[in-house]
């Protein structure tokens, strides 16, 4: 079943009134609601604790008008149990067309034994794994239908001692009024006397208030018709029942009630006893909001849990392993945990991105310095090549000019010494002409 | 949380039981209704259809009322969808109505990617829900659910076939949305032609194998009339917000010079029928529908997509919570690989930029080497010249020398000589 409606009050969409000009038919949506809830049929689990004794199975039978603990069935005090059990037992029931599949979930052996502490235990882990079970089969991949076995109301019987609650009465209220939608009620009430009865409900009403238990409140209605109703309804709380299994004849009408010596005590009169207005609320006006509540708020609030502890605490050693990971995501809620694994992983990408950039920095930053020192020493280099070509080509030049001159000095030198040699040649040959000549 | 504490007796089987008097619990049908009509109502229209068919027009015709429209040019490059939520009221029940529009639909020259954009809008839709059905905290009851619960799909009143277009389309959305084919502007069908069309579309519809809505046939009260009404399918429909008064009454109309096309008038055409179908008889079994079939069958596969089973590799049944784990793991385990992948890319390029830089380094060096060898030898040459200057210079200075010398002797000689002949 999903959540086929919305609140219109609690949604933020955008949207624009519109009114509508003539015939559209949306109004038959109701009876197609109803058509399809007649077809699929209903389905209730209540649960019944309260010690041995009380009259819860003959309630039982007097609420739904029939048998269901009989002599083939019999109920759970009439079994001797050294435990608490948890029991349940399945009915199918039709009335108008409508189908109910009932199932009454005992607790025999509650508050029966000496010691009753941790009597509830039992019940608390019967009802944990009931919306276990649902979890897990709302969190199948796939689904087919999905069996709703989760307790949907719990009867609280309390003895009718005419004082207060008793300990264990606080304790168990104390612990399931989380879990379960806990409606307490005087069991046996036809030993008070209206007085008494009174006095006990307002003392009861105090203890718990004062103990600050949350028992199940029926919800406000747009109807002021309905409204006024509750708050009757309220005024009479914890309601005081009886039950009987049989029927007796009183002023020529047939009845259920029970036979004294002094009179009849009729279970169906109002004036005797609250169970019509048990009756009324419980199965006539509040039965879908029992269910409604129990799978919007008591379901929600087990599921949320169960997943917050596992998705996140469950690898502790991962926590401590990945510290600077998962520190960040402590508050779970209003996300899914593959939600919150996609933060966590942009998380990473930005850290990642964050740590390669600075890496690159640095890694830039180390390359830049080498590279200019590697610059720096080639220029440097450099710089050294050419001071030495500059000053072996002046050393160069200037060899070459001292050459030259050494040349021109040469070959002047030369040029004279040969203009010498030809001028002693000449003189020579003069004189050898001379000597030659004088002769004549 | 174990229950094993508990000694349980075996489940005992469910008996009938008969009641001995009037309980009260047939009332239960009429506490969910109530319930559901003080929540309200939503639905979710779909209108897939060329620009100008009359997606808006019909939707004013059938929610009786005008919702802002604007029309669309044909010269939108892709298609696109526009959303608008309206709150409706009839008698005591109010609807939420999202109606979506695809605009510039069938106006592109390549229509292969036409169908993607509705897919997209409607798997949105889906995965909205998933995620908020997935959330730790999360509120169904108040979700505001916008997933498409009926899709209308406008045949172009061509009287032949449908168009490839049509056809790729359905397939594509068959098994996402409920889809409704209806025959638009059907006035300018004769009656025999659209006898023959419908019968043409159906047939193509089941040998190409789309999965069109059919009307449900569980529920006794509705199934006869469910009955006939899938063998109309599809709806051939007209629609206007204009009136025209014929006889001594005013009706939703269009008038032509040829007659009145009376919207409500079943012989004219079938939105009557549409109009019971969609909203009065069907309208909470396609939003069951969508719900059940259509979004279960999203979320299983994008669940298996991202890996989850239902039960693990040892075929033992694993729940969701131990997938998380396992997935959380291994997604932990991802994240220090890829860290570390980068800074091992790092740790090599560092390696290889010194290597790099070490030959440079070393060809440097080499070259200062080849200089310095070169400054040598041309020093080397240099002294070789110097060298020999010097030995010319100096066997020069020899030569000089000695010739001066010999001249010396010689004109000593001469003098000498003439000296002697001067006597």
């Amino acid at each position: 079943m999903g959540p086929h409606y919305i609140d219109l009050h609690k949604t933020a969409v955008q949207t624009q009134q519109k009114s509508l000009e003539g015939y559209v038919g949306f109004a038959s949506l109701p009876n197609q609601v109803y058509r399809k809830s007649v077809k699929r049929g209903f389905e209730f689990t209540l649960m019944v604790v309260g010690e041995s004794g009380l009259g819860k199975s003959t309630l039982i039978n007097s609420l739904f008008l029939t048998d269901l603990y009989s002599l083939e069935y019999p109920g759970p005090s009439h079994r001797i149990k050294k435990t608490v059990q948890v029991e349940q037992s399945k009915v199918l029931i039709k009335e108008g067309g409508v189908q109910l599949l009932l199932t009454i979930v005992d607790t025999p052996g509650f508050g029966d034994a000496v010691d009753n502490s941790n009597c509830w235990q039992p019940i608390i882990d019967h009802i944990d794994s009931k919306f276990e079970d649902y979890l897990n089969s709302e969190s199948r991949v796939n689904r087919r239908q999905m069996p709703d076995s989760r307790i949907h109301c719990c009867l609280y019987f309390i003895a009718p001692s005419g004082h207060g609650l008793k300990p264990l009465d606080i304790e168990f209220m104390k612990r399931l009024h989380e879990k379960v939608n806990v409606i307490p009620l005087i069991a046996k009430a036809d030993t008070l006397t209206p007085e008494e009865c009174q006095q006990f409900k307002k003392q009861i009403m105090r203890e718990i208030l004062e103990h600050k238990i949350k028992i199940y409140e029926f919800p406000e209605t747009d109807d002021e018709e309905e409204n006024k109703l509750v708050k009757k309804i309220k005024d009479k709380l914890p309601l005081a029942v009886v039950g009987s299994n049989t029927i007796i004849e009183v002023n020529s009408k047939r009845v259920r009630g029970r036979q004294y010596p002094w009179g009849v005590a009729e279970v169906e009169n109002s004036d005797h006893c609250d169970f019509t207005i048990l009756r009324d609320m419980l199965i006539r006006t509040h039965m879908q909001d029992l269910k409604d509540v129990t799978n919007n708020v008591h379901y929600e609030n087990y599921r949320s849990r169960k997943l917050a502890a596992v998705t996140y605490t469950g690898p502790d050693n991962n926590r401590a392993a990945k510290g600077p990971l998962s520190t960040k995501h402590d508050t779970v809620e209003g996300m899914s945990p593959l939600a919150q694994m996609e933060e966590e992983r942009r998380d990473h990408v930005t850290k990642m991105k964050k740590m390669e950039m600075e890496m690159e920095q640095v890694f830039e930053m180390k390359v830049k310095e080498k590279v200019q020192k590697l610059k720096d020493s080639e220029a440097e280099l450099q710089r050294r090549h050419e001071q030495m070509k500059k000053n072996l080509e002046a050393q160069h030049r200037e060899l070459e000019d001292k050459r030259r001159v050494f040349e021109d000095e040469r070959s002047n030198w030369e040029a004279n010494q040969r203009l010498e040699q030809q001028k002693m040649e000449a003189s020579r040959t003069l004189e050898k002409n001379k000597k030659k000549g004088k002769i004549f | 949380m174990a229950s094993s504490d508990v000694a349980r007796m075996p489940e005992k089987a469910v008996r009938p039981l008969g009641l001995a008097g009037h309980v009260g619990f047939d009332s239960l049908p009429d506490q969910l209704v109530n319930k559901s009509i003080c929540q309200g109502f939503c639905f979710n229209i779909l209108c897939i259809g060329e620009t100008g068919i009359g997606k808006s027009t019909l939707m004013d015709t059938l929610f009786n009322t005008n919702f802002e429209n604007f029309e669309s040019s044909h010269f939108e490059p892709q298609v696109k969808l526009r959303a608008q939520t309206y709150d409706l009221q009839e008698s005591n029940v109010r609807l939420r109505l999202t109606v979506v529009n695809t605009v510039g639909f069938g106006d592109q020259m390549n229509k292969q990617e036409s169908y993607q954009p509705v897919v997209d809008y409607i798997d949105k839709q889906f995965e909205s829900y998933l995620q908020e059905e997935l959330k730790i905290k999360r509120s169904l009851h108040n979700y505001h659910d916008s997933r498409v619960h009926a899709c209308l799909y406008f045949i172009s009143p061509s009287g032949h076939s449908l168009k490839s277009l049509d056809l790729v389309t359905m397939k594509k959305l068959d098994s996402k949305v409920n889809i409704i084919p209806v025959i638009a502007k059907a006035d300018t069908i004769s009656k025999s032609e659209l006898h023959k069309f419908k019968i043409k579309i159906m047939s193509e519809l089941v040998s190409n194998g789309v999965q069109i809505y059919q009307f449900p046939l569980d529920d006794e009260t509705v199934a006869k009339v469910n009955t006939t009404m899938n063998g109309l399918l599809p709806f051939a429909v007209v629609g206007s917000t204009e009136e025209v008064s014929v006889g001594n009454k005013m009706v939703k109309a269009r008038q032509y010079p040829w007659g009145v096309v009376q919207v409500e008038n079943e012989s004219h055409c079938d939105f009557v029928k549409l109009r019971e179908m969609l909203i009065c008889v069907n309208m909470e079994d396609l939003r069951e529908q969508t719900h059940t079939r259509h979004y279960e069958l999203y979320r299983r596969c994008k669940l298996e997509e991202m890996g989850f089973q239902d039960t693990n590799p040892e075929c033992k049944p694993v729940s969701l919570q131990q997938t998380y784990e396992a997935k959380r793991q291994e997604f932990l385990v991802e994240l220090q690989k890829r860290e570390d992948e980068m800074r091992q890319m790092f740790v090599q390029r560092v390696k290889e930029k010194e290597s790099e830089l070490k030959d440079a380094e070393r060809e440097l060096q080499s070259r200062f080497e080849q200089l310095k060898r070169l400054h040598a030898d041309e020093k080397a040459t240099l002294e070789d010249k110097r060298r020999n200057l010097d030995d010319d210079l100096s066997s020069f200075g020899k030569r000089r020398a000695a010739a001066q010398l010999l001249q010396a002797q010689s004109l000593t000689a001469n003098g000498k000589k003439d000296k002697d002949r001067k006597k």
